[in-house]
């Protein structure tokens, strides 16, 4: 065999080597912290929860929305920390899928919940997302920081869109809301099949 | 004296660094944003890929507009969710004979709402409306290419069929004046006369 095809064989096989896959969090280049945050804005399951609970408390008046405000992300950070030291879990997309499946369903109906209720439901979401987030994050080796990253920025846009949507009086813009809702149930049940197929 | 010796070509060993350095492949960062865009877009762009579709939604809108409020949003509302339902029913695998069928009366028999102006009760419009959007979302709602991230794919294809409900909303808002009022029963022909088109594929 001639030495080019020696070489050519050895320079396919070396081609065709499979490496090892690494998971681990989107790199801001900016820290753990930030790693974190942009995480959590790249995972648009996680961001249609909280956009849910926010448009739900948002939707429920001002005193609603404070105690969202409140609850959601310490219960986020607490379940989370919780994770941290816990075995990473099975694959839990389709809790997550379900949660937001039931918010956008209760802001879709416009359901008049007292604020207890909307902070419970609130509270109940972060805790699971908390709890996974923690898990997965000690799977890949990241640390508490990225976990407050994560928090911080899901207390930012349950802020923002809860206090944007409190304000509202026109009934169009209610609508609007309520429309919004319908879309993010409609998303999960979608979800939900291709998670039950298995090509999620 | 200077005497030339040819020397063994290096050419060859140099070239296979080359290869070698610019398709080793690299470890795998595996990470949740792959074909992201992809699957937004693809999501986006496939309520529009059928006339049928563009033809069922924006009547959807179009109908809720003639009957004023609250059809004018709740039908819109129905009709992603019942759409969503009967996307999963085609990904868990439960068969819906006549999809095509269906998806062509939808447009008939919605054009021909328009068009006669008819007016029915709220729970019966929203009624009609759920019952064809299954059709559609068990057509279309399944179709996700490979390698795209399924919830971005779900979630434009959600969002653009809300945008051809607007889209209908839009263009029945010219009900409040007669000559809008003609219009729009004559775009309810239209919807009517495409709906006999696709059923006559659909059949034939």
């Amino acid at each position: 065999m001639s030495r080019a095809r020696i070489t050519a064989i050895i320079v396919v096989l070396l081609c065709a080597t499979p490496s090892v896959a690494h998971a681990h969090l989107v790199n801001s280049g900016l820290g753990p912290f930030y790693d974190g945050a942009l995480h959590l804005l790249l995972s648009p399951g996680d961001l249609l929860g909280l956009a849910a609970a926010a448009l739900l408390a948002g939707l429920r008046g001002a005193r609603a929305s404070r105690l969202t405000v409140m609850v959601l992300p310490a219960a986020w950070l607490l379940a989370g920390a919780i994770g941290l030291n816990l075995p990473a879990a099975a694959d839990p997309t389709w809790l997550g899928v379900l949660s937001f499946v039931v918010l956008g369903v209760l802001v879709a109906v416009d359901l008049n919940l007292v604020p207890g209720a909307v902070a419970t439901l609130a509270g109940v979401f972060g805790a699971v997302h908390g709890l996974f987030n923690g898990s997965a994050l000690a799977a890949i080796g990241a640390g508490p920081v990225s976990l407050v990253g994560i928090v911080v920025t899901a207390l930012m846009v349950v802020l923002l869109v809860s206090a944007s949507i409190v304000p509202l009086q026109a009934a169009w813009t209610r609508v609007a809301v309520r429309v919004a809702g319908s879309w993010v149930a409609a998303v999960g049940l979608l979800m939900l099949g291709w998670l039950w197929k298995g090509g999620a | 004296m200077l005497r030339f010796v040819r020397r063994p070509s290096r050419t060859a060993p140099r070239a296979a660094a080359v290869v070698i350095a610019l398709l080793w492949p690299l470890a795998a960062w595996a990470h949740v944003q792959a074909g992201e865009a992809g699957g937004f877009l693809s999501g986006l762009s496939h309520p529009v890929s059928g006339l049928d579709h563009v033809m069922a939604m924006v009547a959807v809108g179009l109908w809720g507009a003639q009957l004023g409020m609250p059809a004018v949003w709740v039908l819109p509302v129905a009709f992603p969710l019942m759409m969503a339902i009967g996307g999963m029913l085609g990904l868990i695998g439960l068969p819906l004979p006549g999809v095509e069928t269906g998806i062509a009366v939808s447009a008939l028999v919605l054009g021909a709402l328009v068009l006669g102006q008819i007016r029915l009760p709220l729970a019966a419009a929203v009624a009609v409306v759920a019952f064809f959007a299954v059709f559609h979302g068990h057509a279309h709602g399944t179709e996700l290419q490979p390698g795209q991230n399924a919830m971005l794919y779900s979630l434009g294809f959600v969002v653009m069929t809300g945008t051809l409900h607007a889209v209908g909303i839009g263009i029945g808002l010219m009900h409040r004046w007669d000559f809008g009022r003609v219009i729009l029963r004559g775009a309810g022909a239209l919807v009517l006369a495409g709906g006999l088109y696709f059923l006559w594929g659909a059949l034939a």
